[in-house]
């Protein structure tokens, strides 16, 4: 697989993080290496195995639905950057 | 010996024989911190002002940590101080709640000490990714101390605080243990609450301590252990007094050295290190035999997939929005935040979230983060066999001593490669210690890293008990 400038474009796209012309440049090429090296995972026949994504057995956590004390929302907005009363204050969404 | 360089478990007792008192500690450590720190740079923060007026302990409490210096890992939040992930997109960030495990700290009387340095996020094996200033190893400070646990282990080995917690991804908590000389401990995935650590990747992240020896190890783990309601992945399994394991016994216990890990690449000195301290348990009784884990090149490959898509999952709760840095741009909501991310995030952590995401994305995961996930059952595989036949594994944790600081920052590739022995414990979900075993030519710290099955911490300390209460070289002190 190709791994250039483009493909680091488009994957800072979806990570919605702005990186320079520089950055780019210098980021695909060392992906590049690592992607090679990872690529040895081919040699491994996996047709018969199942994916691992937790190694203890997971299941579904309930709890009651009672209320319980939270986090009130002046703690939860005392480190935004930006806010309004009540609200995290952010520049405008439609552009 | 000064109070500071003790053990926790003897300053409880020196505590308890009224001989000193939790203030004469803190100030020791203050005025020793004083001397070596600049040399270090352990701390991420510490301010010295708050700990005073907080020793509120006497000491004499039964409880189990009481007026016992804990420093912290950056990345666990402590309510009401800097917690930054040594990293500018949390700059200022006050957590508004304690992390579980630093709950229990506080209910056992422990006295919290300071946030340590560590690579931002906990990416990387050196601590030079700080968006501080690199930890040193305190056995040469030309050198690095490891990661991303470095700061915890530097400030362990360098007498700046009693204890420490770190948080252990790919070997974060080994690594730098055995790169410092003091012990470190992964726990199995799921023994201690992973609440209020800020994520890395969620599948494999655990807190642990690092300490002097092998029974701190224990004392601590023994307050930090347990399930968690508000940790959904947190094991409700019963947790036994870890002070009980520790017994001078490997009579009979069955040990496999993993052929795989003998190969290339690996510093001669660091092999015979490790087969020494495996011949001092044999001679204690315990019986060795090779054992292969086949699937062990590729560990590394299946981890920074693994690892890098759940970190950009992770990651994406930074948007200059709810907390941290936000970058001085109004223009509309989706070009602040990706301002914010592209100024906040450092370079190891752009590389990870464009690798994670590229895995992650349309097209490419079948072809990687599946992939990776398969190759992960069969590492898992590979374990639970081997444990089937042997009570505990042996191998060093890391290929060679600590590096040159900038030796390895321009090759992600070459970094990525140092963490080789300590990544599978994660992707397996096993528990794993590194212990002091020796040093090379150099005066360098050599560390032996024992794993076991998941949830028999107990085997591990009591073969690092044993180990320990034979040979010296966690008695030995850097010269700073």
């Amino acid at each position: 697989m190709k791994f250039d400038k483009t493909t680091v474009e488009y994957a800072s796209k979806l990570a919605r993080m702005k990186l320079s012309d520089e950055e780019m440049a210098h980021l695909s090429s060392q992906l590049a290496d690592v992607l090679k090296y990872i690529e040895k995972l081919n040699k491994v026949d996996t047709s018969k195995v199942e994916p691992t994504s937790h190694v203890l057995p997971i299941k579904n956590v309930f709890r009651e639905d009672k209320v319980k004390k939270s986090l009130d929302a002046g703690d939860a907005l005392k480190n935004a950057p930006g806010k309004e009363g009540a609200f995290f204050k952010v520049p405008r969404i439609i552009e | 010996m000064e109070s500071f360089q003790l053990t926790a478990n003897k300053l409880k007792e020196e505590y308890k024989n009224n001989k000193i008192k939790p203030q004469d500690t803190v100030r020791a450590l203050f005025k020793h911190i004083d001397e070596v720190e600049p040399k270090v740079k352990a701390f991420a923060h510490l301010d010295q002002n708050e700990i005073a007026n907080n020793v509120g302990a006497n000491g004499r409490s039964p409880l189990q940590l009481s007026g016992i210096p804990v420093a912290i890992k950056d990345n666990i939040c402590v309510k009401d101080q800097l917690t930054t992930c040594a990293s500018k997109i949390l700059a200022g960030f006050k957590p508004p709640y304690d992390a579980t495990v630093i709950e229990k700290l506080k209910n056992a009387g422990a006295i919290l000490f300071g946030k340590t340095n560590m690579d931002e996020f906990a990416f990387g094996s050196s601590c030079e990714n700080s968006c501080y200033y690199p930890t040193r190893n305190p056995w040469d400070t030309s050198r690095i101390p490891g990661g991303s646990s470095g700061g915890s282990a530097a400030a362990v080995a360098a007498d700046e605080t009693i204890m420490a917690l770190g948080s252990d991804t790919g070997g974060s908590i080994r690594q730098p243990a055995g790169l410092c000389g003091v012990v470190g401990l992964k726990p199995t995935y799921g023994r201690v609450s992973r609440y209020g650590l800020i994520a890395f990747a969620s599948s494999l992240d655990q807190i642990g301590p690092i300490t002097k020896d092998v029974s701190d190890s224990a004392l601590l783990m023994n307050v930090i252990s347990g399930h968690d309601e508000r940790d959904t992945t947190s094991a409700d399994v019963a947790v036994p007094d870890y002070t009980k394991s520790l017994v001078k016994d490997v009579k009979g216990l069955k040990i496999g050295v993993p052929k795989e890990y003998f190969v290339e690449g690996i510093d001669p000195e660091v092999k015979t290190a490790i087969e020494k301290s495996i011949k001092v348990l044999t001679g204690l009784g315990a019986k060795c035999e090779e054992v292969s884990l086949p699937h062990t090149e590729y560990a590394v490959s299946v981890y920074y997939i693994v690892a890098t898509a759940e970190a950009s999952s992770n990651l994406g709760r930074f948007d200059g929005i709810r907390y941290g840095y936000r970058a001085d741009e109004n223009k509309s909501m989706i070009s602040m935040v990706a301002a914010t991310r592209g100024e906040g995030f450092g370079q190891e952590a752009k590389r990870r979230i464009i690798l994670g995401t590229f895995a992650l994305s349309s097209g490419y995961y079948d072809a990687y983060y599946l992939k990776a996930q398969k190759v992960r059952t069969l590492i898992k595989n590979d374990f639970d066999q081997a444990f089937r036949k042997f009570d505990c594994i042996i191998t060093p944790t890391s290929p060679t001593a600590a590096f040159k600081i900038g030796e390895k920052v321009s090759d992600p590739l070459s970094m990525y490669l140092s963490d080789i022995f300590t990544i599978s414990v994660n992707l397996a979900g096993i528990p794993a210690m590194s212990v002091p075993c020796g040093f090379t030519k150099n005066n360098l710290p050599i560390g032996m890293q024992i794993m076991a099955k998941p949830f028999d911490e107990e085997t591990i300390f009591r073969v690092a008990f044993t180990y320990e209460q034979n040979t010296q070289w966690h008695l030995q002190k850097p010269k700073l």
